[in-house]
């Protein structure tokens, strides 16, 4: 259905920097690319309709296609393992915590491979403990249980081989140790092999992915008897311990890299692919701390899933150097191997952005706008599957799940991965979410089952017609990232007068809380075209590119939450979870935070007294209207999807005029749980007062000001008649005064 | 427990639902629908637009990720209302064994 498609390893890229393409073609078949400029990605025929502008550039042409694969599934390898001797024996144990015993694949915990005789420590379907040592095997007879603390063990003896599980903790289940033995054919050699925990290699890749946690792993050069093997799992490991080690990982050290630490003599430290969860409770958590920089050696696991992803590693397809004079703004790399039917999508249009030069000196006589693409929302959301997974989406959504072929093709391929509203295939959440994959819900013409009805855009999407509005004023304007901001900080801000933000900026790291902070408090002037924004805490890794953090921690809408202990966010160490909840509510920034969310229709604003102040003249002027917003692309208002409200008490300036409340909000519009302290019998909004978005204005005291709607489904109505109506014009009133040079002054 | 419908007391909104398909329904009637749109199998009923804005078929997401999408485009909708009704009039039948009069 979906025939083509891509990514690129880089989401914005300054002039004279280059930009990598990553082109699978499903069918490897020809396929035409070129570079356009996005104007408008909706495809409502009641809009003005979908409009990419072509910029010539010398990478279009015809390529020959190819299929390219993903390999999903973290895992940890040690290649050309050394203290294993012939003949010598040997034993391996660790705790690990299974959470996806009714799996129907094989999960491999150990491999040991490439040295001579092949060793799979696994789970098989049905939960069972399963040693294969060459051709021979053995198994326990009781089923493993989910989420359950075991330490398992295997020794090999010349010929005689032991398996053997224990239940850690004995509350609330039996604790039975179990064993088995087998004695092997001839004599295994594992002396030179590749060491893999949590998946082992075949001829391409590495697969049989084991899903749960596993904690200090050990191999000895002994045997050791199960009564004896406990004190390996210390850490340090004991007096007396250390002489036959070949390994002792110790997933607590380096908890932000990708390193795994070996504190053995030999130091075999081992390699952490594709995003492991770290930062997760082990084995011997106690529950008296929650910070794992507080007491680490209680957070020596590592949360192996089938379903982590880094880096999709495609072969480059092609490269595009960025003309020096080239304009800032959202591109597309526009791939096309055929005509669309309604059996397959034949083209695919791969964002990226084009930033202001990075050094400062070359950044003169930009224009004065800058708008702030959240692409750490983008990527939180990055190939969303609970339409696919959550049978509650339909009525939640209050209307038919519409799917796409690009859905249906991420359906059909797992291994793109999820969301950080998704779950892993285990049940657990997923922490980290990476750019370096195709990204299908972000694009233009993508149809998302979180827009309102009508052009039922989100997201990506969703900003499109930020800039189609922006490409209808002609005004110039730069673009910068999340990552650009969270990069570069304040220094990138400095130079603009004025950000408008996003439909949905959602997810800030500290860096980027910072540099905003500290726009405003010099003068900067902040358009919020959205809702929900400032809500979530992300991380950024500090050596891989592209990939954020966030822990589901505490409260908040939530689509999974983080277990008990793991609330601090494994990349920087900070607590993670809502802003709110670390004494930065999104009042501070904004003026409004959060207050309910709603996706089957929208509502509209009526007119508070805040509009008849002088200071508010500017923003309605040629605006008498009693109601505003009642018309739109998305949901039919001005009013929707995510409502955000002024609270005081969360740091709204008491000089901030409430300029418009909205109603007219369905049942199905939620008042947000971090607003009610028990679940309100009425919480809709035809029933719930908090269930609303306010549009503030105020100013600052160094001559900046901020303008809030309030609401994500605002920028779907600026372009209702021709771009002549009553939203339009409020937004353009307010952008032409932020971008005059006037200082404003707070009351 | 869940509610379960009663087709002489429910049958108001049948109507109800015909005449606004999308928003702002009363009580009775989103009881009605949420009701309906539980998934009794684990599999999910959906909609598959083909063509953007144009053409609609019916798409039924399986319990199990491994587990494909079967579409069924022996009915072709033009617009996402129509595909509602359509889905609406099959579930109230399949809840209640009623047909709903669609002249």
């Amino acid at each position: 259905m979906f025939k083509i498609l891509g990514y690129t390893q880089e989401i914005s890229v300054a002039p004279g920097e280059t930009l990598t393409c990553k082109i699978s073609a499903e069918e490897n078949q020809r396929y035409f690319a070129r570079i356009v400029r996005l104007v408008n990605g909706d495809c409502n025929p009641e809009g003005p309709g979908f409009r990419v502008d072509p910029v010539p550039s010398d990478i279009e042409g015809w390529y020959e296609g190819s299929k390219q694969s993903t390999d999903a599934g973290s895992y940890m390898v040690v290649r050309g393992l050394s203290g294993i001797e012939e003949g010598a024996p040997l034993t391996f144990m660790a705790a690990i915590w299974p959470t996806y015993i009714k799996s129907p694949l094989r999960q491999v915990i150990l491999a040991l491979d490439g040295g001579g005789t092949p060793l799979r420590l696994l789970i098989e379907p049905g939960g069972r403990l399963v040693l294969e040592v060459g051709d021979s095997r053995v198994q326990l007879s009781t089923p493993l249980l989910d989420r359950h603390w075991y330490r398992v063990a295997v020794t090999v003896n010349v010929t005689e081989v032991t398996l053997g599980a224990e239940m850690l903790r004995d509350f609330p289940m039996r604790k039975v140790p179990e064993e088995a033995q087998a004695t092997l054919a001839a004599e295994a050699s594992f002396a030179g092999s590749d060491l893999y925990l949590a998946g082992a290699p075949s001829s391409t890749r590495v697969e049989d992915h084991f899903n749960g946690k596993i904690d200090r792993p050990t191999l000895l050069a002994a045997s050791v008897p199960v009564e004896l093997q406990q004190p390996y799992l210390d850490r340090p490991l004991p007096p007396g311990h250390g002489s036959a080690v070949i390994a002792a990982w110790d997933f607590s050290i380096g908890m932000e890299g990708t390193v795994a630490t070996d504190i053995g003599p030999r130091r075999q430290h081992g390699e952490l692919r594709e995003l492991p969860a770290r930062a997760m409770t082990g084995f011997n958590w106690t529950g008296q701390v929650h910070d794992w920089k507080q007491r680490p050696e209680e957070y020596g696991a590592i949360h192996f899933h089938q379903d982590d992803l880094y880096d999709a590693n495609w072969t480059t397809s092609f490269t595009w150097k960025v003309p020096e004079d080239f304009r800032s703004g959202p591109y597309a790399v526009h791939v096309k191997a055929g005509e669309n039917s309604e059996y397959a999508t034949n083209e695919d249009f791969i964002p990226f952005y084009v930033r202001p030069p990075r050094e400062k000196a070359k950044r003169k006589g930009r224009p004065k706008l800058a708008f702030l693409a959240p692409t750490n929302s983008y990527i939180a959301y990055a190939n969303d599957s609970q339409v696919l997974m959550d049978r509650g989406a339909e009525t939640g959504m209050n209307r038919l799940l519409n799917l796409q072929h690009a859905d249906v093709y991420l359906h059909e391929h797992p291994e793109l991965c999820a969301s950080l509203y998704d779950k892993h295939a285990d049940g657990s959440g997923v922490c980290y979410s990476s750019r370096l994959r195709p990204v299908l819900n972000m694009r233009p013409r993508y149809h998302s089952w979180l827009g309102s009805h009508g052009s039922a855009l989100y997201q990506f999407n969703g900003d499109t017609h930020i800039f189609a509005w922006l490409e209808h004023l002609q005004v110039d304007y730069d673009i910068i990232t999340d990552e650009d901001l969270h990069e570069d900080g304040f220094e990138l801000l400095e130079g603009y007068q004025v950000v408008v933000t996003g439909t949905h900026p959602e997810y800030h790291s500290t860096a980027m809380w910072d540099a905003m902070k500290a726009f405003l408090g010099q003068g900067g002037r902040l358009i919020y075209m959205g809702g929900n924004g400032w809500y979530w805490r992300v991380a950024f890794h500090q050596s891989l590119p592209g990939v954020i953090e966030v822990r589901r921690a505490e409260d908040g809408t939530r689509t999974w939450e983080a277990d008990p202990g793991e609330y601090y966010q494994s990349f920087n160490g900070e607590f993670g979870g809502l802003w709110r909840r670390v004494g930065r509510p999104p009042n501070l920034i904004a003026g409004i935070g959060f207050v309910a969310q709603g996706f089957d229709m929208s509502g509209y604003f009526r007119r508070q007294p805040g509009a008849d102040s002088p200071r508010a003249g500017f923003i309605f002027q040629d605006v008498p209207d009693e109601i505003i917003g009642d018309f739109g692309l998305i949901g039919g208002g001005a009013a929707g999807i995510e409502l955000d409200a002024m609270n005081h008490k969360l740091g709204t300036p008491h000089h901030a005029l409430c300029l418009a409340t909205s109603e007219g909000h369905t049942p199905l519009t939620i008042v947000t749980k971090e607003e009610v302290l028990v679940m309100p019998v009425a919480a809709g909004g035809d029933q719930h007062d908090k269930v609303r978005a306010d549009m503030v204005f105020f100013e600052t005291s160094s001559g900046g000001a901020v303008f809030s709607t309030g609401s994500i489904a605002w920028a779907g109505s600026l372009s209702w008649n021709g771009y002549d109506n009553n939203v339009a014009r409020i937004t353009g009133n307010v952008l032409r005064r932020f971008l005059e040079p006037a200082p404003f002054e707070a009351p | 427990m869940a509610y379960k419908i009663d087709p002489e007391q429910d049958r108001v909104y049948v109507e109800e639902f015909r005449k606004n398909l999308m928003g702002h329904h009363s009580p009775g009637l989103q009881r009605v629908l949420n009701s309906l749109r539980r998934s009794k199998d684990g599999r999910q009923l959906t909609i598959l637009m083909t063509v953007p804005f144009k053409q609609w078929v019916i798409a039924w997401l399986p319990k199990n990720r491994w587990e494909a999408i079967e579409i069924d485009d022996r009915i072709v909708f033009e617009s996402r209302e129509e595909a509602e009704w359509h889905v609406f009039c099959r579930r109230w039948e399949e809840a209640t064994g009623e047909k709903i009069d669609n002249r």
